[in-house]
């Protein structure tokens, strides 16, 4: 086959800020570095990030990194590998001042130092009281930060192939990545990406649920590419939720409207938080709320044509109070959900925001799957960070602000083990195999000669609506297991895609049923994994199995999709230089 | 609808992928309710919001932040009220 090769020291799929950050390492070293992504960079989803860094720079009240990990580690509710916690708490003074010698527009202090805000679950003196963590640059952190480290990445002359979409990850017969076939949307064109170490960096797939706060790039590729290419994903059963997103748009509507008096009703007409929480009634913690709307849905108390929503009443605090006190919900509510919250309830529903599991790493960004006895055996040349990976140091649940430090810190980390392992174990390619971009030759003709087929946005209604019915805040054994059984019928729907226009250049088309392969992949992961863990722990909240189980699940699920199995490996005990924190009941 | 080059078209409906979800459900809206009966004045005011980065094309979209130029302003107030 004449699929044309272009060759780089190192590949990074994806163009946020943890692949930014890999990049700028690997350039600034004088390697070759291609950095792919669907979107100008700029426009990546970390752009969505509005609350901050966290860094114990201890600005306005006195911090200690042993304090921001002992926060992450109860954070994860002790699912979080205590080495990666430890290496990214250390790290955090030294990334957020390094963004700002950089360049990054930090909110200041009157004498000059970043300005530090509370962030919810940040803590002095391990839980003690309530810490000024999080910096910030406004609420545009994260496109401050990705502006910044773009600008350095030009200058660094890092490589950017914009609007090129990676299709597959290429291993050869040792089982090593030697680089990625991608399709040039431009063209139309297969290319084979041949690379010395390639990053995966493509961020979360938020899209598998109905109700996602994720932009619609957020399809989870890297990890559609790692599960075609053998490579498992880690803890795919733990996705952060929001309780109060528009129903049908994922835009959320913040906790502040509950804070001045909202209610949420389900189809009686019945504040039915006053059953579930006597005392704290609406304002009870985010995961309970949004349990308790679940169960409402699930029993037949939904509101709408498909009974799949619960109503947030505000229109009895007054437009003055609205209008004064929220500003901007009522606009959301306009556009968004269709109501006037001045007269009318808005729609709402529990909405995914972020996705703990991803691609196994360990805490220098290398790939690292079980082999022979070796649970974390380093997979040669394949590194990941950011969302799409795995450290593990968010577990069961992350911490706010603890995602775009994840971003610069592991995106570093990887960057440096790339430059190291290149440098030093691979002074040159490694030999593409013969069938290097079979696999994606054979999807993208699959789908050119698909007759009788479904379409894809069909397709995806169905994957989105099945997960969000059953694997999203309200779990239990009935409805997972029906969960599994269903995600895989539509996982053989997906085989049967089609679309309409056949053209090369710039089909978009085929990038969304491209996109719907791998985020089928997340969602068959999502439930199967859910549906084994017989436990409550974090964002995993089991209604047959209401309490955290450590002597049993006190391990990371890793799941495989040529089989669809799981198999398990220990939770990191030793942190690289404390004690280890023992697991705690999580109260707060 | 004007003679527009296909691929353009193709390409600006790419374009219309953001990093933001709020952005991609308006221009979602725009792209299936307006796009294919934009005159050529208002495709290429479109394609100048497009070149906007994320936070301050919603801030737009949501009327915090109003531009200049009068013939974006008129795709402007579509996205708004869409």
């Amino acid at each position: 086959m004449g699929v044309p090769v272009r060759r780089f020291d190192a590949v990074i799929v994806g163009g946020g800020g943890a692949g930014l950050r890999a990049a700028l390492q690997l350039s600034e070293s004088g390697l070759k570095t291609a950095v792919l992504s669907k979107v100008f960079p700029t426009r990546s989803h970390t752009v969505a990030a509005q609350g901050g860094i966290s860094a114990s720079l201890g600005n306005v009240q006195e911090d200690r990194w042993e304090w921001h990990m002992y926060d992450t580690v109860k954070g994860s509710d002790w699912l979080g590998d205590q080495d990666a916690i430890e290496f990214m708490c250390r790290k955090a003074p030294e990334a957020v001042i390094e963004l700002e010698h950089f360049g990054m527009p930090f909110d200041r202090l009157e004498n000059g130092k970043i300005y530090q805000r509370p962030f919810g679950g940040h803590t002095q003196n391990n839980g003690q009281t309530p810490v000024q963590r999080a910096c910030a640059a406004a609420d545009r952190t994260g496109h401050a930060m990705l502006h910044t480290l773009y600008q350095r990445n030009v200058r660094a002359n890092t490589q950017f192939f914009v609007e090129w979409m990676a299709l597959d990850l290429i291993r050869d017969a040792d089982g090593d990545v030697v680089g990625v076939t991608a399709l040039e949307m431009e063209t139309g064109e297969v290319f084979i990406l041949h690379a010395k170490a390639v990053l995966f960096a493509t961020g979360g797939a938020g899209r598998i649920y109905a109700a996602s706060t994720n932009a619609f790039i957020n399809t989870g590729d890297g990890l559609g590419m790692c599960v075609r290419a053998g490579i498992p994903l880690e803890d795919m059963e733990f996705w952060q939720f929001h309780p109060t997103g528009v129903a049908g748009a994922g835009v959320l509507i913040t906790e502040g409207v509950r804070g001045e008096g909202g209610i949420l009703l389900n189809s009686n007409g019945e504040r039915f938080m006053e059953r579930y929480a006597p005392n704290l009634k609406d304002l009870a913690p985010r995961d309970f709320v949004a349990r308790s709307m679940e169960q409402e849905v699930l029993e037949g108390r939904g509101c709408g044509p498909n009974k799949d929503y619960v109503l947030l009443k505000l229109d009895h605090l007054g437009p003055d109070i609205i209008k004064q006190r929220l500003p901007g919900i009522r606009e959301i509510a306009i556009k968004f959900a269709g109501v006037d919250p001045i007269k009318e309830p808005i729609p709402v529903i529990p909405t995914c925001h972020y996705m703990m599991g991803g691609i196994p790493t360990n805490y220098r960004g290398e790939v690292v799957i079980p082999q022979g006895d070796n649970p974390e055996s380093r997979v040669n040349g394949f590194f990941a960070a950011g969302e799409c990976a795995c450290a593990s140091v968010h577990g069961a649940n992350r911490l706010g602000t603890n995602s775009l430090l994840d971003l610069v810190v592991f995106g570093k980390s990887a960057g440096d083990s790339m430059v190291e392992y290149i440098k030093n174990e691979m002074p040159t390619w490694k030999d593409l195999p013969a069938d290097a971009a079979d696999r994606s030759l054979a999807r993208i003709a699959r789908l050119d000669g698909q007759t009788n087929g479904e379409e894809v946005a069909d397709v995806r209604t169905a994957m989105q609506r099945t997960v969000q019915a059953r694997a999203a805040v309200f779990r239990n054994a009935d409805n997972l297991s029906k969960g599994v059984t269903e995600i895989q019928q539509v996982a053989e729907r997906v085989k049967r895609t089609q679309i309409k226009d056949k053209s090369k250049v710039f089909n978009t088309a085929r990038v969304e049923a491209l996109e719907l392969e791998n985020l089928i992949e997340v969602a068959v992961a999502t439930l199967i994994a859910a549906d084994a863990r017989k436990e409550s722990r974090g964002a995993h909240a089991h209604a047959d199995f209401p309490n955290r189980d450590d002597e049993v699940w006190m391990k990371h699920s890793l799941y495989y999709g040529d089989e669809r199995r799981l198999s398990y490996k220990p939770v990191h005990t030793k942190p690289l230089s404390v004690d280890y924190i023992p697991p705690k009941e999580r109260t707060f | 609808m004007t003679d527009f080059d296909p691929v353009e078209l193709k390409r600006i409906r790419w374009h219309s992928r953001r990093g933001l979800l709020e952005l991609d459900l308006v221009l979602e809206r725009f792209l299936a309710q307006r796009f294919d009966s934009l005159s050529p004045a208002e495709m290429s005011a479109y394609k100048a919001l497009l070149e906007l980065p994320d936070n301050d094309f919603l801030d737009v979209v949501n009327g915090k932040t109003d531009l200049d130029d009068p013939s974006i302003m008129q795709i402007v107030e579509i996205l708004r009220a869409i």
